[in-house]
């Protein structure tokens, strides 16, 4: 098993949570990994990016090589494109649909739905919408990983025990919110696949 | 005991816990600052009572560091890379008198520059210094290196320098902790005299006491664990790996190097494995992240091996600046490797800026009205948040060097006639650097107006406490700034007009001004928010 993973969104949107949670699902499968962080300048409001590295042998890079990415977790959609080169020919994207608008320039979302649409496999929902009505907006960075569960190589329910365990300190509350959320965000992305 | 998921920088602070440590000196810096934070939330080292508070800047932080090595208990002393120039004065020395209790430094070298205004290879400060050095290339190997590290600079007396770069900082991977050491009772070093009163007569005789441990250092390398050579078949090519750059070999050759590899974690450079190279393969590719330390030193200039060809950084085989990555490594192996897709055109870039309500808006936007009335306006700025200041929509300094520079740089150039010579500096970074320059502009009256641009916390680097906080003015006043041009002001757009009557006459006044805007960071008070919930 071997799954290399980029994590992508703009500073403050919680991709280390996501991060966090895959990492605490892969420690309890026994996997190897490495997982790469950005911190510093570029949180301020900045593009980031986390690349998760999962095996069930030793990994040796730290960081992804190009083309190698079997999958793009985003928050953010046209953060999602700006690390193609990392993916590969056969990779999935799974990215939230609502633009970050903290740039004057932003592009038109008809022209990055395009370039989504170019790949062989993407995945763009609302989070933020689905987030809200399965109890609260902050949890849609856990929506977005429920829609990528399928493509993690880590059974759900270890998914859902890393979210158990990363959760925790925050109360049983939290906990559920962030389970509902990824259980939205799995089935939300089941009915787009379907339909794509 | 057990198996943790650790960043590299977590992975060093468990370790230095685990091996007796009993104080931690550092002063924030991307990538080295959650090594410091992780042992300030660390209710094991609450419980060992290690000191872990931040210092004023890595100086203080270094020379207390040596304070607590001198009476015999195990410090650590923690920088990014650009922090070792301000302790530099320090560490020189720090490696004639030796240590008593262990002393590691850790340097956070950020090759490729993610956060910082230069990649200088701290390795070559190491080498200045002459003391040993360690260069983890996993984040195992940093626990492993700095909880055998206390002990290995008491076993051979002097400091010894852990080089780490931005990928092994901040990179998490399994790291499995060993049995907790006891701390260190205080004792006095035996020749203590000799050693720390580095007096020209002393000095001399501890400058060849260090010259002959270099014998001791080699030697020492010669038999670390962490330099290994791994023989392989083809022989055409022989490779050096230093540091992390070992991965992208294992990367590319997942099952075992094809080529003769020497991998190298532990410094001096262990002659004897390099001559082993050197006789096996006629050509050596050199893999270090940061400069050509060791590939120059191979080239040689006069008098080096002819028939030796070296590959690396100086020839072109590789970028000459730049982390090394899978790719770069992968193509030089000629290894087919890239990108499927490239990054689409609509992508626009999203450069960092100032948080919505952040005060530093506030300042410039206010700061901008006024300089724009004057055509030879210059403001002199620093290292923080605000240096985001230079971007659009505010584009509002025109200098960012090095922590405290801005007071300093302002005043040479009222010195050189620039009027009005402005210097916006945040509170952290002013109590870093800025008190001293304060004081010259003091002693000549120098006309400067002084902006701290106060958030009340270090914020750039995550919000760590600021050592000035809630004594800024004291501070001022007690350097020797006039009452009447020392003013606090609230940074928020009701005040703009407040704001802009105060910094123009202080720009007319022709000595030294500081203005203080002064508004809690917003992360801050998010984070204070959540936490009550
Ligand atoms: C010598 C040195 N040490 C540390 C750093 C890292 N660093 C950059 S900005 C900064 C914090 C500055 O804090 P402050 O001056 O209060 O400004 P703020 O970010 O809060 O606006 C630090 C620690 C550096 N660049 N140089």
């Amino acid at each position: 098993m071997k799954t290399d993973i980029i994590l992508s969104g703009v500073g403050g949107q919680g991709i280390l949570s996501i991060a966090a949670v895959i990492g605490e699902a892969a420690l309890k499968e026994g996997l190897y990994m490495k997982q790469a962080e950005v911190h510093g300048m570029s949180q301020r409001g900045g593009d980031v990016q986390s690349g998760l590295r999962l095996s069930d042998r030793p990994v040796a890079s730290d960081l992804i090589p190009k083309g190698q990415a079997d999958l793009i977790i985003s928050l953010e959609p046209m953060e999602s494109l700006r690390y193609l080169p990392y993916l590969k020919q056969e990779g999935w994207v799974v990215t939230g649909s609502q633009p970050y608008l903290n740039i004057p320039d932003y592009p038109d979302m008809e022209e990055i739905k395009a370039e989504l649409g170019r790949l062989p496999h993407s995945v763009a929902l609302d989070a933020e919408q689905i987030a809200t009505e399965a109890g609260s907006v902050r949890a849609a960075n856990i929506v977005i990983l429920g829609a990528a569960t399928p493509f993690i190589g880590i059974e759900y329910a270890k998914i859902e025990e890393g979210i158990r365990s990363i959760f925790r300190r925050k109360g049983e509350d939290v906990v559920q919110l962030n389970l509902r959320a990824l259980r939205a965000g799995l089935d939300a992305a089941g009915r787009i696949t379907v339909n794509h | 005991m057990g198996k943790h998921l650790f960043l590299g920088d977590e992975a060093i602070a468990q370790a230095a816990i685990d091996a007796g440590l009993s104080g931690v000196y550092a002063y924030p810096g991307t990538p080295s600052t959650e090594i410091t934070e992780y042992i300030q939330d660390s209710d094991m080292a609450k419980s060992r009572g290690i000191r872990s508070k931040w210092c004023v800047n890595e100086k203080t932080a270094l020379e207390a560091a040596l304070g607590m090595s001198y009476a015999g208990k195990r410090a650590l002393c923690c920088m990014k890379h650009v922090g070792l120039n301000v302790a530099a004065d320090c560490f020189m020395n720090a490696a004639m008198s030796g240590v008593n209790g262990g002393l590691i430094i850790v340097t956070a070298d950020d090759p490729s520059m993610h956060s910082s205004q230069n990649e200088q290879d701290n390795r070559v400060l190491g080498n200045f210094a002459m003391i040993p050095m360690l260069e983890p290339s996993n984040q195992q190997e940093a626990y492993d290196m700095v909880y055998g590290g206390f002990e290995m600079s008491e076993r051979l007396g002097y400091p010894v320098l852990l080089r780490i770069t931005t990928r092994m900082a901040h990179s998490r991977a399994g790291v499995e902790t060993r049995p907790v050491k006891p701390q260190r009772p205080v004792s006095f070093p035996a020749d203590g005299k000799q050693r720390f009163i580095l007096l020209p007569v002393n000095a001399r005789r501890r400058f060849r006491a260090l010259l002959k441990a270099q014998e001791t250092f080699a030697l020492e390398s010669e038999t670390s664990p962490y330099n290994t050579y791994f023989d392989a078949p083809n022989r055409e090519v022989g490779i050096i790996t230093c540091g992390i750059g070992f991965n992208y070999i294992a990367e590319n050759y997942p099952d075992g190097p094809e080529h003769p590899t020497l991998k190298i974690c532990q410094y001096p450079l262990p002659r004897k494995q390099i001559e082993q190279l050197a006789a096996t393969c006629r050509e050596i590719l050199v893999l270090e992240e940061g400069y050509p330390v060791v590939e120059e030193l191979l080239r040689g200039i006069a008098g080096g091996d002819r028939s030796l060809t070296v590959h690396g950084r100086l020839d072109g085989t590789l970028p000459r600046d730049g982390e090394l990555t899978p790719d770069i490594v992968g193509k030089t192996l000629g290894k087919d490797v890239g990108a499927c897709y490239d990054v689409p055109g609509v992508v626009a870039q999203r450069p960092p800026c100032l948080c919505a309500g952040c005060g530093h808006r506030d300042l410039y936007s206010a700061l901008n009205e006024v300089a724009g009335e004057y055509e030879g306006a210059r403001v002199f700025s620093d290292i923080g948040c605000y240096t985001l200041g230079a971007l659009p929509p505010f584009q509002a300094i025109d200098s960012c060097i090095d922590m405290g520079a801005s007071i300093t740089m302002a005043k040479g150039a009222a010195d050189a006639g620039v009027f009005p010579a402005v210097s916006v500096i945040g509170d952290s970074t002013f109590t870093h650097s800025g008190m001293t320059g304060l004081l010259d502009c003091v002693n000549e009256q120098t006309p400067v107006t002084i902006i701290i641009s106060d958030n009340e916390t270090t914020a750039m680097t995550g919000g760590q406490d600021s050592a000035g906080t809630g004594r800024l003015e004291a501070i001022c006043l007690g350097i020797g700034v006039e009452p009447e041009h020392l003013h606090v002001m609230t940074p928020l757009k009701k005040n703009y007009e407040e704001m802009k009557r105060i910094i123009r006459r202080e720009i007319e006044y022709r000595g030294v001004s500081v203005l203080i805007p002064r508004r809690e960071c917003i992360q801050s008070l998010k984070r204070k928010h959540t936490a009550k919930k």
